[in-house]
Formats: structure tokens, C-alpha cells, sequence
């Protein structure tokens, strides 16, 4: 049944080239920490795209209950915290998952940075991947904000306050950011869109883009 | 239709469009040129992969239900008293720009120079260390820079990380997010309402149609505290519970602040029975029904 199914569609679409593209691959040994130990340095990447796609399901449960004005905003968090049927640990995971990400990501760095891996003909792939780095930052700083509580509200305030002092173009990014001359009502809806909608959209282009350069390339040989 | 189609193919097309074969092929990494052990991905590989997966997520969900996600209070904007503290993973940049030298009149060098140059570095790195060289032992520029990148940077933290510390003691400060949960437990432990109190939030009537309404208006007491018990001359009634059982209110009345308007209403024809149940309609009067 199923098999007629995907014939059916195979003889349509040709789909089998893209499934092979993902899934036939080999794995060299020296990357495979089931011969050597020490190869656990090679599982990182594969662990920051795993919490990415744990922040991404916890985020989409969040915004089911999360309200992006001044006056709810803590209030919902609070709520979804205390009140929700497993609130506490879907806001938890997303939490924590914020930290997470960003070590399992520096620990990506820096083994593709000892073991020279970023060199000829991979240096795209290491200007995308400082481009994931960045983006990251950004969700952890836009995300911050969110919960509208003093904390998220001085840190952001900092923030901008350091974003003003860029010459030029400073004032113009902070107001831009801010959506105003001060952190208030309109910061927070620009934030919680940039940290929904903008950060994640470019954040996916740029994993596809990182994972399409890693298959065409393979993987980096041994030392 | 210029192009002519294969009759085995079950798509014509009209046109191609279709991007060409190349005639020299990307060179594909043929991993039986490495030694040793190649093993397919799927599923020999992702097989044992899992329980890698499954390792992080197990100690990631023992962190998150031994350590909640911390909330401290409402942002207050006037709230002066307030130390900000950035997440860890910005602290560096936070402490750097601490220091004189990329502070005050020297600022664009702590806001934008170093970090510029560190990030922008960082980014480059495969167009400044182009050696043909991979083992980091063999780049000792590459590598040491990297290094001395790290310790700075570990450094920063830790330092940003102490001085937050010795700041909330020397303040006598316990964190809000602490505070706050340490002061819903204290409150559930009393069955008192653990979250924030909202400003202007509309309480609801428990229990609207109550005859107790109508009795409260017979009594007198709607003329105070207003029609819809929001309050007027007198303080809103709504979410009287939280505080006051009907015992308590009862006392209100009997002997408390409330006497005289309670002699009235007796005054008025209104029976002890009446009083009583107003009472108990009152004490159920709480903000939120859990």
C-alpha cells in the first residue's frame, strides 16, 4: 500500500534523488564516536541543530499563550508558568535551550576551528555558520525582552543604550529597534515579531543553506 | 515542443527548463578514500546517533524541572534600585565596556572596534588563515589567538559574573526572581494567591446571581461601595475573599469599621439570617477561582 503510494508519486515527482540526498550518506570513521571516543567532539553540530528544533517546538507552544503587550505580557508568562498544564517545563526547556543552543553552538566552533576544518574549499560554509552565530545572539537578545519582567526590561535598556553609541548609525538602529524614544509598548511587539518571524525565517535559510554546503562537500577528512 | 522527450519519461515538458547535467561533475567526497570504518548514515549510523540524542535530552529535561525558568516582578520603568545584568552569554561584552579605555569618550572602542575586529576576524578566518595546514598545533598564530580569544573572554565572564554578586550583597539585594518564588511559595503555603496582583484588573463577580446582591441593596451597602460593588464612597468589594472569610467580615460588621452602617440595615428590616449570607456570598468573592 504504502509502496504503491510512493510509486505513484515517485513516477510524478522523481522524489527519490532528494530523500537520497538527505539520507544516503556514509559516515567516515573518524567521525564516528562509536570507534573512537574522542570523536564525541564531532556530535556538537548535530546537538545544537537538535536543541534548535526543541526552541523552535517549545517557542510555537509558548506563543499559544504568550501576549505581546506592556500589560499582559508578564502576566500571560506568569500564568503559563504557574497555571498551565506543563507550562513550566515547556518555558523551561525553552530557557534553558536558549543557553544550550549558544554552548553546543561555541563548542561546534571551536572543534571545526582547531581541527582546521573551516579551510579550502569550506569557507563558505564557516561564513554561514558565523552568520547561524550571530543570529542566535540576536534570538537570545530579543528574547530576553519578552517576559516583561525588570530584568528583561534594564538589559534591554542597556542594550540600546550601547546600540546608541555606534557612530552614525546608532541613534537610527536604536530608534529603529525601539520603535520609538523609549523601551515601552512599541519595543516589545518589534521584538517578539523579530524574535518570531524575522530571526527564525532567516535562522532556517541559513541552516538549509549550512546543511546543503555540508552534503555537497562532505565532511572534512582526518587530520 | 523543441525538445524531443524520452517516451519512458511520464512528464512532457514544454520547453526545458531543466537545469543541464553537468559535463564535469562536482567531485563528491568518496569516503573510501579514508581509512578505516565508513559506516551508511541511515540507519547504521542514526541508530546509535539517537542515543546521543537521547543522553542531551534526558539531562536537559532533569535541568529544567530541577531548575524553573526564573521571572522576577513586572518591569517597572521607575524602578531605580535596579542592577541589570545582561544573559551570561553577553557579560564579556557587558564587563568590557566597563572598563576606561572603551568607556566614557573612548566608548566606540568598546562598542565597536574591538568587537568589530574580534567578530570580523572570527568570520574571516578562512581568508586570513589560508595554509593548507589543519592541525591547530601546526597554526600557531591561528590557534593562539584563538586561545588567548577564550581566556579573555572566560575572564570577562567570570569577572562581570563576581562583580553582579558582590554588588546585590553589598546592596543587601536577593535577585526578584528569587524573591518572587520564594514569596508564592510562602503564599501558596498560606492558600493565598501566588501571582502578581495586576493593576486595573477587573476582578468578576463569583456567583453574580446570588440573592445576596439584592440584599446588599436592601441593606444599604451598594450605595457606598457601588451598584456593581466596584466601589465609590466606600472600597471595592470585589475579591473581598483573598483576604476576609465570613467570619471576618462578620467581625467587620459586628465590631469592626462597619457597625454603624450594620445597625442601619438592621434598622432597615434586615434580618441577621440576611447579614449572614451576605457575608458568606462575600467571603466567596475571590479574584481568581483555582
Amino acid at each position: 500500500m504504502f509502496k504503491t503510494v510512493y510509486n505513484w508519486i515517485d513516477e510524478r515527482l522523481d522524489i527519490t534523488p532528494m530523500w537520497r540526498d538527505v539520507a544516503d550518506h556514509e559516515v567516515p570513521e573518524h567521525v564516528n564516536p562509536a570507534h573512537h571516543f574522542s570523536a564525541f567532539v564531532y556530535c556538537f553540530g548535530g546537538l545544537t541543530f537538535f536543541i534548535t528544533v526543541i526552541q523552535i517546538l517549545s517557542g510555537m507552544f509558548l506563543t499559544m499563550y504568550y501576549v505581546p503587550d506592556i500589560i499582559n505580557a508578564y502576566y500571560s508568562v506568569e500564568y503559563l508558568q504557574t497555571k498551565v498544564a506543563f507550562g513550566q517545563i515547556v518555558r523551561g526547556m525553552h530557557h534553558w535551550g536558549a543557553s544550550l543552543v549558544i554552548v553546543m553552538m561555541f563548542l561546534h566552533t571551536l572543534r571545526v576551528f582547531f581541527t582546521g576544518s573551516y579551510k579550502a574549499p569550506r569557507e563558505m560554509n564557516w561564513v554561514v555558520g558565523m552568520l547561524i552565530f550571530f543570529i542566535m545572539l540576536g534570538l537570545g537578545f530579543t528574547g530576553y525582552l519578552l517576559p516583561w519582567d525588570n530584568k528583561a526590561y534594564f538589559a534591554t535598556k542597556v542594550g540600546m543604550e550601547i546600540a546608541d553609541t555606534v557612530p552614525y548609525i546608532g541613534p537610527y538602529v536604536k530608534e529603529l529597534l525601539q520603535g520609538g524614544e523609549i523601551v515601552g509598548a512599541q519595543t516589545l511587539t518589534r521584538f517578539f515579531a523579530i524574535h518570531v518571524f524575522f530571526l527564525p525565517a532567516a535562522l532556517l535559510a541559513m541552516l538549509g543553506a549550512h546543511f546543503i554546503m555540508i552534503r555537497r562537500q562532505g565532511i572534512s577528512g582526518p587530520l | 515542443m523543441s525538445h524531443g522527450h524520452s517516451p519512458k519519461e511520464k512528464v512532457i515538458y514544454v520547453g526545458d527548463s531543466r537545469v543541464k547535467k553537468r559535463v564535469n561533475p562536482l567531485l563528491q567526497p568518496d569516503y573510501s578514500a579514508f581509512p578505516g570504518k565508513s559506516e551508511a548514515f541511515i540507519p547504521n549510523f542514526l541508530l546509535k546517533e539517537w542515543m546521543v540524542g537521547c543522553v542531551a535530552l534526558v539531562a536537559f529535561l532533569v535541568l529544567t524541572i530541577s531548575e524553573p525558568a526564573p521571572l522576577g516582578y513586572p518591569a517597572d520603568p521607575n524602578n531605580t534600585g535596579f542592577i541589570p545584568i545582561p544573559d551570561w552569554y553577553f557579560l564579556f561584552l557587558y564587563q568590557f565596556l566597563k572598563y576606561p579605555y572603551a568607556s566614557g569618550s573612548y566608548v566606540v572602542f568598546g562598542t565597536v572596534l574591538i568587537p568589530g575586529i574580534a567578530f570580523g576576524a572570527l568570520m574571516l578566518a578562512p581568508f586570513l588563515d589560508t595554509g593548507k595546514e589543519r592541525r591547530f598545533y601546526r597554526r600557531p598564530i591561528a590557534s593562539s589567538m584563538m586561545i588567548v580569544s577564550l581566556i579573555a573572554v572566560v575572564f570577562l565572564t567570570k569577572t562581570a559574573w563576581n562583580e553582579y554578586q558582590h554588588e546585590l550583597k553589598e546592596l543587601n539585594i536577593i535577585p526578584e526572581h528569587i524573591e518572587r518564588e520564594e514569596k508564592a511559595r510562602e503564599a501558596a503555603m498560606e492558600g493565598k494567591p501566588t501571582g502578581q496582583p495586576k493593576p486595573n484588573q477587573e476582578i468578576a463577580l463569583v456567583d453574580k446571581d446570588d440573592p445576596a446582591m439584592e440584599l446588599m441593596k436592601k441593606a444599604g451597602c451598594l450605595s457606598c461601595h457601588g451598584t456593581d460593588l466596584k466601589g465609590g464612597v466606600g472600597p471595592s468589594l470585589r475579591g473581598l475573599g483573598d483576604s476576609l472569610s465570613q467570619d471576618d467580615i462578620l467581625k467587620v460588621l459586628h465590631e469592626g469599621p462597619m457597625k454603624a452602617q450594620y445597625e442601619q440595615a438592621l434598622a432597615a428590616g434586615v434580618t441577621e439570617d440576611e447579614i449572614t449570607s451576605i457575608a458568606a456570598w462575600l467571603a466567596k468573592q475571590k479574584s481568581s477561582t483555582e
